[in-house]
């Protein structure tokens, strides 16, 4: 394994006027940016500022979206989508396996379904498992093949509040195991605050603010010291705070607030 | 009032020896009710055979006691009889087997002919310009109305009738794999694309899985189509086989003949219907755990 300082120099995705329009509606404008290698990464913004189409154009996935710019990615890369995505007709096995093969595989499938807690359900089908266990299925799937990049969109948008928090902790286990270079695109800034090291916020196709957070992990929701890069990211996002910071009860306030948004996010999301 | 209704179903539904029991008494709230249930409730085994069993049994009564006209409906055990004397005399087994040479090759070929046009047109635009279009202006025209055009073509002997049962039955395998083929989830063609998989490991493992429960419809329709097909095409021009027997029999108002032949028919239908349910099960296995 290279020294970690080497490992930082060379950045793993790197964009260079990255620009992608649909229907001659600029979406992406001109992006620069460098993800180092093993970095974890958020990238927020609200619905239809094109974190999805970064990330689609990161994948290679946008074969029919007209664009320009340079990009250049590991060739081992892996995405996450907010659905499990799991074929129904394969056991969860297979569709771990799904487009590897060999004998050797199948073992690293199984210990890939075994880091993520489904140990014993290789034969269930994907009918058979809860929101959070296909989405953990999904997270084996994705890493039994070692990405060098793992690109998340929204992995944990449909999954309910408690399974959400238990998921967090485990990506965040599994990137420091296996260190990939993380992008996880997601609309929700306390997802963003608590899971990653630096947070992007794309903003009519640009990134407008780029922020490092500098906290140790496991990081917690309650974590008071996070508050400042909420409230910096949701500046950022023009979400503008409606309530009196000299009131009575500044954590009551904040919590107020934090629901406010949320529901702002969720309200405009299409899917 | 209500208390009494409450302690005698409780009563009720603790049963007998628990019918001297204080808690009937002492409940304050009103007991839940149980809803009055709508649907039919549970299929008791094999009842499904109680209809015909009852009109078999009506039939041979209404024989037994002379209601019926004999030369217009045998009875049963006539009908037993005569197909009992064609199959020891060797003409059952024949027409038999050379009706079924004709449905199995007719259903090969027309299997055959719908998966693989199916697998082109779905699988490449190209294909579909060149296939699908065509497929559709066949289906618009009733295939026993080609007859008279392919006896003209290919004359009046097998290939005519094999090419006939083939079109019966590669239509509705076609349409219907082609549809569940166009119909296969994009998001899945995505996820094929990110995890990397060959062309050929994309049609294995999402392509055919994905398209098998519209091609198993297809399939039953092209089943029941081959009988179908195979029943004109001996009723008009042949000189062997099930149809010709019971053409035959017509002619010398021979009814027990036709009800043997048409015993017959109905076996065949009933047997490769469920074998093709059978396939269909153990396939979509993992369809079940959805329905149950």
């Amino acid at each position: 394994m290279a020294p970690h300082a080497e490992q930082l120099t060379r950045p793993a995705v790197q964009l260079r006027g990255l620009t992608r329009s649909f229907d001659g509606r600029t979406v992406l404008d001109g992006i620069d940016l460098d993800l180092p290698a093993g970095q974890f990464t958020a990238l927020l913004g609200h619905s239809g500022s094109g974190k999805s189409t970064l990330l689609r154009a990161v994948a290679g996935l946008d074969h029919e979206v007209a664009g320009s710019g340079q990009l250049t990615a590991p060739s081992r890369v892996s995405v996450v989508f907010q659905d499990s995505r799991l074929l129904p007709w394969q056991r969860v096995l297979d569709n771990v396996l799904l487009g590897l093969d060999g004998k050797e595989a199948e073992q690293r499938g199984r210990a890939a379904l075994a880091e993520v807690g489904l140990a014993g359900r290789e034969r269930a089908w994907p009918n058979e498992l809860s929101g959070g266990e296909a989405q953990r299925a999904a997270l084996a799937r994705s890493l039994v093949r070692e990405p060098e990049l793992l690109l998340a969109d929204e992995p944990f948008g449909a999954l309910d509040a408690l399974t959400r928090i238990r998921m967090h902790t485990l990506l965040r286990e599994l990137w420091e195991r296996h260190r990939p270079s993380v992008l996880l695109v997601t609309h929700d800034v306390d997802e963003a605050i608590v899971l990653a090291d630096r947070v992007l916020v794309l903003d009519e196709g640009r990134i407008g603010l780029d922020l490092t957070i500098d906290r140790p992990h496991p990081r917690s929701y309650r974590d008071p010291l996070l508050g400042e890069y909420r409230e910096r990211l949701l500046t950022a996002l023009g979400v503008t705070e409606h309530h009196d910071h000299h009131g009575t009860d500044a954590s009551d306030g904040s919590d107020d607030h934090h629901t406010h948004s949320r529901h702002h996010e969720h309200a405009e999301d299409p899917k | 009032m209500t208390t009494t209704t409450t302690a005698t179903t409780a009563a009720t539904a603790t049963g007998a020896t628990a019918a001297t029991t204080p808690l009937a008494a002492t409940v304050e709230n009103p007991q839940v009710r149980r809803r009055r249930r709508l649907s039919p409730g549970k299929r008791l085994p094999a009842t499904r055979f109680l209809g015909p069993a009852l009109l078999l049994a009506l039939w041979a009564a209404a024989s037994a006691a002379g209601q019926l006209d004999p030369g217009a409906i045998p009875a049963p055990w006539t009908v037993l009889e005569t197909g009992v004397h064609l199959w020891t005399d060797g003409t059952l087994p024949t027409d038999i087997l050379t009706s079924l040479q004709r449905a199995g090759s007719g259903f090969a070929i027309g299997l055959t002919a719908g998966i693989a046009l199916a697998l082109a047109a779905g699988l490449s635009r190209t294909g579909e310009a060149l296939i699908d279009g065509s497929v559709q202006l066949n289906r618009a025209i009733p295939t026993l109305g080609l007859i008279p055009l392919f006896i003209l073509w290919l004359g009046i002997g097998e290939t005519f009738k094999v090419a006939i049962i083939a079109i019966v039955v590669y239509i509705p395998i076609y349409l219907n794999t082609h549809a569940a083929l166009s119909g296969i989830d994009s998001r899945f063609v995505e996820l094929a694309e990110v995890q990397g998989l060959s062309r050929y490991a994309f049609i294995r493992r999402i392509v055919i899985p994905g398209a098998l429960p519209g091609f198993f419809v297809g399939l039953r329709l092209g089943v029941t189509g081959s009988w179908l097909g195979l029943v004109v095409l001996e009723q008009i021009n042949a000189t062997s086989g099930l149809g010709y027997m019971m053409f035959q029999a017509q002619n010398y108002g021979q009814t027990d003949v036709i009800l043997v032949g048409l015993v017959v028919y109905g076996i065949f239908g009933l047997i490769s219907d469920s074998a093709v349910r059978l396939i269909e099960r153990r396939v979509l296995s993992w369809r079940r755990t959805l329905s149950s």
